[in-house]
Protein backbone atom coordinates (compact mmCIF):
# COMPACT_ATOMS: atom_id res chain seq x y z
CA UNK A 1 0.00 0.00 0.00
CA UNK A 2 1.45 3.26 -1.11
CA UNK A 3 0.65 6.77 -0.04
CA UNK A 4 -1.00 8.79 -2.73
CA UNK A 5 1.38 11.60 -3.44
CA UNK A 6 -0.28 14.28 -5.40
CA UNK A 7 1.88 17.20 -4.44
CA UNK A 8 4.01 17.19 -7.52
CA UNK A 9 4.27 20.86 -8.37
CA UNK A 10 7.81 21.28 -7.21
CA UNK A 11 8.27 24.76 -8.67
CA UNK A 12 5.31 26.07 -6.77
CA UNK A 13 6.56 24.41 -3.65
CA UNK A 14 9.79 26.35 -3.92
CA UNK A 15 7.82 29.58 -4.04
CA UNK A 16 5.74 28.53 -1.09
CA UNK A 17 2.64 29.11 -3.15
CA UNK A 18 -0.55 28.25 -1.37
CA UNK A 19 -3.60 28.36 -3.66
CA UNK A 20 -5.82 25.31 -3.93
CA UNK A 21 -3.49 22.38 -3.39
CA UNK A 22 -4.82 18.89 -3.61
CA UNK A 23 -4.97 17.49 -0.12
CA UNK A 24 -2.83 14.66 1.09
CA UNK A 25 -4.84 11.53 0.45
CA UNK A 26 -4.27 8.54 2.63
CA UNK A 27 -6.67 5.80 1.70
CA UNK A 28 -4.75 3.30 3.82
CA UNK A 29 -1.95 3.10 6.35
CA UNK A 30 1.29 4.41 4.81
CA UNK A 31 3.24 1.23 5.56
CA UNK A 32 6.40 2.21 3.71
CA UNK A 33 6.71 5.48 5.67
CA UNK A 34 6.22 3.55 8.91
CA UNK A 35 8.97 1.08 8.01
CA UNK A 36 11.48 3.76 6.92
CA UNK A 37 14.46 3.82 9.27
CA UNK A 38 15.34 7.44 8.59
CA UNK A 39 13.19 10.41 9.64
CA UNK A 40 13.68 12.43 6.44
CA UNK A 41 12.94 9.36 4.34
CA UNK A 42 9.75 8.69 6.28
CA UNK A 43 8.61 12.30 5.86
CA UNK A 44 9.45 12.35 2.15
CA UNK A 45 7.64 9.07 1.66
CA UNK A 46 4.58 10.27 3.52
CA UNK A 47 4.25 13.77 2.12
CA UNK A 48 6.54 14.12 -0.91
CA UNK A 49 7.26 17.55 0.52
CA UNK A 50 9.84 19.23 2.71
CA UNK A 51 8.33 20.74 5.87
CA UNK A 52 8.63 24.45 6.60
CA UNK A 53 9.44 25.39 10.20
CA UNK A 54 6.48 27.20 11.66
CA UNK A 55 5.76 28.69 15.07
CA UNK A 56 2.10 28.01 14.35
CA UNK A 57 2.77 24.34 15.03
CA UNK A 58 2.82 23.80 18.77
CA UNK A 59 4.14 20.71 20.51
CA UNK A 60 3.86 20.03 24.21
CA UNK A 61 6.35 17.36 25.31
CA UNK A 62 8.65 17.09 28.35
CA UNK A 63 12.25 18.38 28.02
CA UNK A 64 13.36 15.37 30.00
CA UNK A 65 11.50 12.07 29.81
CA UNK A 66 12.29 9.96 32.84
CA UNK A 67 10.64 6.95 31.26
CA UNK A 68 11.08 6.65 27.51
CA UNK A 69 8.33 4.04 27.35
CA UNK A 70 5.66 6.65 28.08
CA UNK A 71 6.27 10.15 26.78
CA UNK A 72 3.12 12.28 26.58
CA UNK A 73 2.95 14.56 23.55
CA UNK A 74 0.31 17.03 22.42
CA UNK A 75 0.43 18.67 19.00
CA UNK A 76 -1.84 21.56 18.12
CA UNK A 77 -1.89 24.41 15.66
CA UNK A 78 -3.55 27.73 14.82
CA UNK A 79 -3.41 26.89 11.13
CA UNK A 80 -6.63 26.53 9.12
CA UNK A 81 -7.65 23.60 6.92
CA UNK A 82 -5.55 21.08 8.82
CA UNK A 83 -5.50 17.72 7.10
CA UNK A 84 -3.12 15.73 9.26
CA UNK A 85 -0.86 15.81 12.30
CA UNK A 86 2.15 13.49 12.46
CA UNK A 87 4.79 12.72 15.06
CA UNK A 88 8.33 11.61 14.23
CA UNK A 89 10.98 10.50 16.77
CA UNK A 90 14.21 11.02 14.82
CA UNK A 91 16.38 8.51 16.75
CA UNK A 92 13.85 5.70 17.00
CA UNK A 93 14.59 2.61 14.86
CA UNK A 94 11.53 3.48 12.74
CA UNK A 95 11.05 7.21 13.34
CA UNK A 96 7.44 7.67 12.21
CA UNK A 97 5.32 7.13 15.33
CA UNK A 98 1.84 8.30 14.42
CA UNK A 99 -0.23 9.99 11.74
CA UNK A 100 -3.61 11.50 12.61
CA UNK A 101 -5.95 12.35 9.75
CA UNK A 102 -8.34 15.13 10.65
CA UNK A 103 -11.54 16.31 9.04
CA UNK A 104 -13.08 19.76 8.47
CA UNK A 105 -14.91 19.26 11.78
CA UNK A 106 -11.74 18.52 13.75
CA UNK A 107 -10.16 20.82 16.30
CA UNK A 108 -6.50 20.63 15.23
CA UNK A 109 -5.10 19.21 18.44
CA UNK A 110 -4.23 15.62 19.30
CA UNK A 111 -2.59 14.03 22.32
CA UNK A 112 -0.95 10.61 22.49
CA UNK A 113 1.81 8.85 24.43
CA UNK A 114 4.86 7.59 22.60
CA UNK A 115 7.96 5.47 23.20
CA UNK A 116 11.45 6.88 22.82
CA UNK A 117 14.40 4.48 22.66
CA UNK A 118 16.91 7.20 23.51
CA UNK A 119 17.43 10.95 23.66
CA UNK A 120 16.16 12.36 20.39
CA UNK A 121 14.74 15.23 18.47
CA UNK A 122 10.98 14.88 18.17
CA UNK A 123 9.28 16.49 15.20
CA UNK A 124 5.63 17.43 14.86
CA UNK A 125 4.31 17.87 11.32
CA UNK A 126 1.07 19.51 10.29
CA UNK A 127 -0.26 19.41 6.75
CA UNK A 128 -2.67 22.26 6.17
CA UNK A 129 -4.01 23.78 2.99
CA UNK A 130 -1.70 21.52 1.00
CA UNK A 131 1.46 22.76 2.72
CA UNK A 132 3.57 21.00 5.32
CA UNK A 133 4.67 22.74 8.50
CA UNK A 134 6.74 21.48 11.39
CA UNK A 135 8.28 22.21 14.72
CA UNK A 136 10.81 20.17 16.65
CA UNK A 137 12.13 19.74 20.14
CA UNK A 138 15.00 17.84 21.72
CA UNK A 139 13.85 15.44 24.40
CA UNK A 140 16.33 13.89 26.81
CA UNK A 141 15.49 10.32 27.78
CA UNK A 142 16.96 8.95 30.99
CA UNK A 143 15.55 5.39 30.71
CA UNK A 144 14.99 4.16 27.15
CA UNK A 145 11.62 2.77 26.18
CA UNK A 146 12.52 0.87 23.07
CA UNK A 147 12.02 -2.51 24.64
CA UNK A 148 8.88 -1.56 26.47
CA UNK B 1 -10.86 -10.06 19.86
CA UNK B 2 -9.13 -7.14 21.47
CA UNK B 3 -10.16 -5.70 24.79
CA UNK B 4 -12.86 -3.02 24.99
CA UNK B 5 -11.80 0.60 24.63
CA UNK B 6 -12.40 3.00 27.51
CA UNK B 7 -13.99 6.11 26.07
CA UNK B 8 -14.77 9.41 27.77
CA UNK B 9 -16.48 11.87 25.49
CA UNK B 10 -17.72 15.23 26.74
CA UNK B 11 -19.42 18.17 25.09
CA UNK B 12 -18.37 21.68 26.09
CA UNK B 13 -20.23 24.26 24.07
CA UNK B 14 -19.70 23.42 20.41
CA UNK B 15 -16.65 21.26 21.05
CA UNK B 16 -16.73 17.56 21.81
CA UNK B 17 -13.58 16.16 23.40
CA UNK B 18 -12.91 12.44 23.20
CA UNK B 19 -10.39 10.64 25.40
CA UNK B 20 -9.78 6.98 24.73
CA UNK B 21 -7.66 4.33 26.43
CA UNK B 22 -7.04 1.13 24.51
CA UNK B 23 -5.67 -1.78 26.53
CA UNK B 24 -3.03 -3.33 24.22
CA UNK B 25 0.53 -4.62 24.68
CA UNK B 26 1.93 -2.59 21.77
CA UNK B 27 4.92 -4.91 21.40
CA UNK B 28 7.52 -3.25 19.19
CA UNK B 29 9.11 -6.49 18.02
CA UNK B 30 12.45 -5.29 19.39
CA UNK B 31 12.03 -6.41 22.98
CA UNK B 32 13.55 -9.70 24.13
CA UNK B 33 11.86 -11.98 26.63
CA UNK B 34 13.73 -11.75 29.94
CA UNK B 35 13.84 -15.53 30.41
CA UNK B 36 14.19 -17.03 26.94
CA UNK B 37 16.08 -14.07 25.42
CA UNK B 38 13.98 -14.50 22.29
CA UNK B 39 12.45 -11.55 20.53
CA UNK B 40 8.82 -10.96 21.40
CA UNK B 41 6.95 -10.70 18.08
CA UNK B 42 5.68 -7.27 17.07
CA UNK B 43 2.05 -6.79 18.07
CA UNK B 44 0.73 -3.27 17.87
CA UNK B 45 -2.31 -1.26 16.82
CA UNK B 46 -1.90 0.02 13.27
CA UNK B 47 -5.12 1.89 12.68
CA UNK B 48 -7.73 3.67 14.79
CA UNK B 49 -10.96 5.12 13.40
CA UNK B 50 -13.29 7.34 15.43
CA UNK B 51 -16.85 8.06 14.32
CA UNK B 52 -19.46 10.51 15.56
CA UNK B 53 -22.98 9.30 14.67
CA UNK B 54 -21.47 7.24 11.85
CA UNK B 55 -19.30 10.00 10.39
CA UNK B 56 -15.52 9.64 10.66
CA UNK B 57 -14.05 12.45 12.74
CA UNK B 58 -10.49 11.11 13.19
CA UNK B 59 -8.36 8.36 11.68
CA UNK B 60 -4.99 7.46 13.17
CA UNK B 61 -2.24 5.30 11.71
CA UNK B 62 0.28 4.12 14.26
CA UNK B 63 3.63 2.42 14.38
CA UNK B 64 5.08 0.40 17.27
CA UNK B 65 6.33 3.60 18.94
CA UNK B 66 2.95 4.37 20.44
CA UNK B 67 3.10 3.46 24.15
CA UNK B 68 1.59 0.36 25.72
CA UNK B 69 -2.14 0.75 26.47
CA UNK B 70 -2.43 3.69 24.09
CA UNK B 71 -4.12 6.88 25.21
CA UNK B 72 -5.35 9.35 22.66
CA UNK B 73 -7.42 12.49 22.83
CA UNK B 74 -8.91 14.61 20.08
CA UNK B 75 -11.79 17.04 19.60
CA UNK B 76 -14.33 17.95 16.98
CA UNK B 77 -17.25 20.32 16.51
CA UNK B 78 -20.92 19.62 16.06
CA UNK B 79 -21.66 16.97 18.70
CA UNK B 80 -24.48 17.12 21.23
CA UNK B 81 -25.13 15.18 24.44
CA UNK B 82 -26.38 11.66 23.71
CA UNK B 83 -24.68 11.33 20.32
CA UNK B 84 -22.79 8.12 19.63
CA UNK B 85 -19.01 7.95 19.56
CA UNK B 86 -17.61 4.75 18.07
CA UNK B 87 -13.93 3.86 18.17
CA UNK B 88 -12.43 0.93 16.32
CA UNK B 89 -8.85 -0.32 16.15
CA UNK B 90 -7.02 -2.95 14.17
CA UNK B 91 -3.58 -4.37 14.88
CA UNK B 92 -0.83 -5.99 12.85
CA UNK B 93 -1.90 -9.49 13.89
CA UNK B 94 -5.47 -9.11 12.68
CA UNK B 95 -7.03 -8.42 16.08
CA UNK B 96 -9.54 -5.63 16.41
CA UNK B 97 -11.81 -3.97 18.91
CA UNK B 98 -14.83 -1.69 18.64
CA UNK B 99 -16.48 0.24 21.46
CA UNK B 100 -19.33 2.72 21.48
CA UNK B 101 -20.04 5.40 24.04
CA UNK B 102 -22.45 8.28 24.40
CA UNK B 103 -21.35 11.91 24.37
CA UNK B 104 -21.92 13.41 27.82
Amino acid sequence: MKVHRRLMLKGMLALGAIAAWPRLLLAARPDSAFSANDADKAIADLFGQIPLDSDQVKMKIPDIAENGAVVPVTVSTDLDNVESISIVVVNNPTPLAAVFLLTPRSIPSVAVRIKMGQTSQVRALVSAGGNLYSTSKDVKVTIGGCGG
Amino acid sequence: MGKPIKIRAKVKGDISEVKALMPHDMESGLRRDAETNERVPAHYITEVVAEHNGEIVMTAYWGPAVSRNPYVSFSFTGGVVGDTIKIHWEDNQGDSSTTEAALK
